[in-house]
């Protein structure tokens, strides 16, 4: 029984408040960040001042404080420790690590040593591999977080006992190239399907181009080419214009603010639609498409920008979402075209479609514009 | 720029209060133009510049216990019983602290039976023990399964089980894991675990009578065991709605271990539901290191408006991200509340929730995917949460608005 309860009382200190995870802090982690310029590799190392004491000792002088100079005289020791521990290889071989100082920096968990150094590699290489294995046997749950910025990108990895090496090259290769590229394709589609505001100022600059007016009532167009090029003509106009703003504000050369933007791509709908039973600005569709198609650009480099360009490949990345939004806006059209050519002599495309519709959407983008203009959130949709 | 010197250190000289604003509007354009700082690695200019004040004395005897024994084990790095024992007090100091660092040395002090199928029984335990503070529970139940199977009798296994039976939301399988300890621990332990196990009020009531009368006779019991206690009957208190009680058993636990970090943020929760923001800052204006602490902190600062609160919101931010970058997914209670109520990120914090649901099931786990599931207005989840309680038979007075549909 006496055996019991002392099993118990120590499990005690053990049970208590596990159950609530009152995490701190964190485990401990080593920040290992790698520059490839060419075949040059600059390295810097952060690590944690807590586990250079665990492993090492710092604290010389025993006060519970460890200091610049303490952190200083073990400079050599530190090393020797870090760098028996971590392995550099550019295409197998062995590169020499030649550490080139100590600096002291701040992570979210408390002061870290910056150790800088290069990595000089006997040949020329095209991947490089980290061996990683520093404090692995101190502390399991210790990772090691790399990452490697070369001409190709930005790349990461987390390494642990159990996955202690890694591989990076230095340039992507074709196959993973075309799939960043594709992605931005992919997201460039995506975001016209579910971005209904771009879709809905097509549509409404659109709906007209199957009529003409003969004195001053709608009429079906007489053929197909006609329609064909009205639309052609906006549509152009349209991508012509966001893919200037698209590409501006991606590059960083204009930049406005998203709230602004995207009210005025309200307003645009708005407007689009209106001219369509009020002449706003009369028969000139393509040059509203145009000038409104300017801002809609910005909306999409806002897109475009939470995404995330990478660096290395800011100009494929970019005609890749623009190409993407093309695609997905030439679906639409395509699919609108032939229905709309089909249905325009009817009361219900002329009066139903074009009346009521542009109506809807003159309800639904005034809406928009009050929330985003506002800030508000309304209810209603 | 708008900020010359004068306005900035005269006191303001007229009634307007016009030099403080324009002090406020410069921070303003500050901030928002230069956004986060950014440190960047720097060469300290002395030598005497502190870098890093460690969580423990070197002076402290358990420090000194510890450096002791650490010395032993690496003379002798297989001697079972040291390294048992240092294991053992590294996870103290991970649970005092609550600072995860302990745990991977204790992990590291163990490694040499870490990687067995069937590992020594106290190690195994302690395997098991880790393994749960890494919220890995599968791994660790299947450690206390086999030493289960192997002897039936073995109380420490058994109230580990029952505890993350508990974390994972089977009452009942932690309820019977409780009950076989009847004689075989004392009645004090035995009682409070099975105080935490009970799901309708009825149970709870019925846990509460049994733990009280036994807390009363136990003045002999260690002053954790008693801590235990009161805060079990904290909590039950707390769902059957009594908030007075809850409070006086947080206040009688806190008298005992001041610091202890479980027990601070659960009684900073009960002040915050009651409005009592400032209590909490006074409470935990100290304890910004344990991110639970801080984002109660947090919290409240963000209630008075306190002039810390944006500090301590990029400090929390800092410090989910940095746990994300290393893949760890222990915190995503904290970081869900965090995200619902003071970032008002809801689809993240909606995710983090059902995430955290799937692995752990305790009382504030239901509450935070309540919480998240009314913000972001998802009637699934909401329902899932509700269909849950009623199959538990869950009842918790602080959940009866949220849970309502």
């Amino acid at each position: 029984m006496a055996k019991w309860i002392k099993t118990l009382s120590f499990l005690f200190f053990l049970l208590l408040g596990f159950s609530a995870s009152a995490r701190a802090h964190k485990s401990s982690d080593s920040y290992l960040v790698l520059r490839s310029e060419g075949e040059r590799v600059e390295g810097q190392w952060d690590v944690s001042l807590r586990d250079l004491e665990y492993a090492l000792g710092l604290d010389g002088d025993q006060d519970g404080a460890i200091t610049w100079g303490e952190l200083r005289s073990r400079q050599g020791a530190i090393a020797d420790y870090l760098f028996g521990r971590l392995e550099i290889k550019g295409d197998g071989a062995t590169c020499s690590i030649q550490p080139s100082g100590t600096l002291v920096d701040r992570h979210s968990d408390g002061a870290y040593a910056v150790l800088t150094f290069q990595a000089l590699c006997p040949s020329a290489w095209k991947g490089l591999e980290i061996h990683y294995r520093s404090f692995f046997d101190l502390d399991p749950e210790h990772r090691g977080l790399v990452r490697f910025e070369s001409e190709g990108g930005l790349k990461t990895a987390v390494l642990s006992p159990v996955k202690s090496i890694q591989t990076f090259s230095r340039e992507d290769s074709p196959r993973e190239r075309l799939f960043a590229f594709l992605a931005f394709v992919k997201e460039g589609v995506w975001h016209i399907w579910t971005g209904f505001d771009h879709l809905l100022f097509l549509i409404a600059l659109l709906l007209p181009s199957v009529l003409r007016k003969r004195e001053g009532r709608f009429e079906g167009v007489l053929n197909f080419k006609s329609a064909f090029f009205d639309v052609l003509k906006i549509v152009t106009a349209f991508t012509v214009a966001h893919s200037i703003t698209l590409s501006l504000a991606s590059l960083r050369v204009v930049s406005l603010p998203s709230r602004w933007v995207e009210s005025a791509i309200a307003l645009s709908i708005a407007a689009a639609a209106v001219n369509n039973f009020y002449p706003l600005f009369g028969g000139r569709r393509a040059l509203i498409a145009f000038g409104f198609g300017l801002i809609h650009g910005f909306g999409f480099a806002g897109v475009l920008r939470d995404l995330g360009l990478p660096p290395s490949s800011l100009i494929s990345s970019l005609l890749a979402f623009n190409g993407g939004v093309e695609l997905g806006q030439g679906a639409v059209v395509a699919a609108f075209l032939p229905f709309a050519y089909w249905l325009r002599r009817g009361w219900f495309y002329q009066r139903l479609a074009l009346v009521g519709g542009s109506c809807l959407v003159v309800g639904v983008a005034t809406l928009w514009f009050v929330e985003r203009f506002f800030n508000l959130e309304l209810p209603i949709i | 720029m708008f900020c010359n010197k004068s306005t900035a250190l005269d006191p303001p000289f007229n009634e307007t209060g016009r030099p403080y604003g324009r002090l406020v509007f410069a921070l303003l354009i500050f901030f928002l133009t230069v956004g986060p700082v950014q440190a960047a690695p720097y060469l300290p200019q002395e030598d005497g510049k502190v870098l890093e004040r460690l969580p423990d004395s070197p002076l402290d005897p358990e420090v000194k216990a510890v450096k002791q024994l650490k010395l032993a084990l690496a003379q002798d790095p297989k001697n079972l019983s040291l390294a048992l024992s240092l294991a053992r007090r590294y996870i103290e100091q991970g649970r005092a602290q609550s600072d995860p660092r302990y745990f991977g040395h204790a992990q590291g002090v163990l490694s040499p039976w870490w990687n067995e199928a069937a590992p020594p029984v106290e190690v195994t335990i302690l395997r098991a023990t880790i393994r749960q503070s890494l919220h890995d529970f599968d791994a660790a139940l299947a450690d206390l399964n086999r030493i289960l199977t192997l002897n039936p009798q073995n109380a420490q296994a058994r109230l580990t089980r029952a505890v993350i039976f508990q974390v994972k939301g089977e009452l009942a399988a932690a309820k019977r894991d409780c009950l076989s300890l009847m004689g075989a621990a004392d009645s004090l332990a035995w009682a409070t675990c099975l105080g935490g196990t009970g799901a309708s009020r009825d149970e709870l009531k019925k846990g509460r009578d049994v733990l009280q009368p036994l807390l009363a006779e136990s003045a002999q019991a260690i002053p954790q065991e008693k801590v235990w206690a009161r805060t079990v009957l904290a909590e039950v208190a707390l769902r059957l709605g009594e908030e007075k009680e809850a409070e006086t058993h947080f206040k009688e636990a806190l008298r005992i271990t001041p610091r202890d970090p479980y027990l601070l943020g659960a009684f900073a929760d009960l002040l915050l539901d009651q409005g009592r923001v400032a209590e909490v800052v006074d409470l935990l204006k100290n304890e910004t290191k344990a991110d639970a602490l801080l984002l109660r902190l947090a919290l409240a600062e963000k209630a008075l408006k306190a002039a810390e609160f944006p500090l301590h919101q990029q400090w929390l931010s800092d410090r989910f991200a940095a746990s994300r970058e290393r893949g760890d997914q222990v915190h995503r209670r904290e970081e869900a509340r965090f995200r619902i109520h003071l970032t008002g990120e809801v689809t993240e914090g909606l995710r983090l929730a059902r995430e955290n649901w799937e692995v752990q099931r305790e009382a504030s786990d239901l509450r935070i995917l309540l919480e998240a599931a009314r913000e972001g207005r998802d009637d699934f989840l909401l329902k899932m949460g509700i269909a849950w309680m009623n199959k538990v038979g869950f009842e918790d007075a602080r959940l009866n608005t949220l849970a309502r549909l």
